[in-house]
């Protein structure tokens, strides 16, 4: 038995199966990191004046990954196009620079999480409080490279330097040992709200994008020999792994703002 | 919706950004917290922007013959 409109579209709605099937999905997508930003937004209006962090995320990095986003969506609907104009050699150039910039966004990704796991916050028993990332860790004794933080700053204000908003601190290297550490911990999603929201949000985006990435990719490669047999239905699988990716661009759009900037 | 009119939406979302991300780059850059990189993301913000607006036309006028549907 043959499914009907897995090609042509259907004259009463004018769209094909997979169309209906992607826009249901994406739905459901709206659904869940809608929930998310109003956690965050929740979180962030109910927490006490001056105590919401700010300036902890290298907003160049966050600058640079939002480009690349923008491009992959412009390459990946120009193979869609270039399908539409019989045109497959154009198809294949667009999509592996979709999929290149799907590899630079997960890799400036990695190394800002890196960042975040090796940034430590470390509590002196004498009240002074040091932030920095790790240069080594002895059983005696600890070294950041880093700054003293003032002590309305320690555990929210903690500005960076390195956030392009914010004048530079200067860093130095500061030994302490491990008897006068009252409480180490790095800026992982178990820091504080604003990083367990962070990393909850930017890691399921980048699923998303790992995800979308394996199915362009396949599409790229193995499942590319379809325009050969059915160049209709081979068109609407690229057209819908294309809207898939528009909406995980569509998200970090609004995710770059309300986390690095605001 | 088809991609085409994904990505008009799409499009006019990042205009929307980089013009946003001008203004942020330009004020910080205007206050006395300025940093090293706000000049130039402040630049290269409006350049994307205007940028983008002129893909968006050129975007149109390539692909009239596709359905919005």
């Amino acid at each position: 038995m043959e499914i009907p409109y897995t090609a042509e579209s259907r004259p009463d709605t004018g769209l094909y199966n997979a169309k209906v099937g992607i826009w249901l999905f994406l739905a459901s997508e709206v659904m869940l990191f809608g929930a998310l930003f109003s956690t965050y937004i929740l979180l962030r209006v109910g927490a006490d004046p001056g105590k919401w962090p700010h300036g902890l995320l290298n907003v160049n990095l966050g600058m640079i990954n939002t480009i690349v986003l923008i491009c992959s969506s412009i390459t990946v609907v120009m193979a869609w196009a270039s399908l539409k104009l019989n045109n497959f050699g154009k198809f294949k150039m667009f999509q592996a620079i979709t999929l290149l910039c799907a590899v630079i966004f997960v890799g400036i990704k990695s190394y800002e999480y890196h960042d975040k796991f090796t940034h430590y916050e470390i509590q002196l028993k004498d009240g002074r409080v040091v932030d920095g990332h790790m240069k080594e860790q002895t059983k005696d004794q600890v070294t950041v490279s880093g700054h003293y933080l003032h002590t309305e700053e320690a555990g929210a204000e903690a500005k960076e330097g390195h956030s392009h908003q914010t004048a530079e601190v200067k860093h130095e290297e500061i030994t302490v040992k491990r008897d006068d550490i009252k409480y180490m911990e790095n800026y992982g999603p178990w820091h504080n709200t604003y990083m367990a929201i962070y990393f909850t949000l930017t890691g399921l985006h980048a699923l998303h994008v790992i995800g979308g990435a394996l199915v362009i990719g396949f599409l790229w490669g193995p499942g590319s020999k379809m325009w050969r047999t059915e160049p209709e239905r081979f068109t609407n699988r690229i057209e819908v792994s294309g809207l898939f990716w528009h909406f995980v661009d569509l998200v970090w759009i609004f995710l770059f703002p309300v986390l690095y900037l605001l | 919706m088809s991609l085409k009119a994904f990505h008009l939406i799409f499009i006019i979302a990042a205009i929307l950004l980089a013009f946003g991300c001008a203004v942020w780059s330009w004020m910080s850059y205007f206050s006395p917290e300025r940093g090293a990189w706000d000049l130039a993301w402040a630049v290269i913000s409006t350049l994307i922007g205007v940028g983008l607006i002129a893909y968006e036309v050129y975007f149109m006028k390539k692909l009239k013959n596709i359905s919005y549907l």
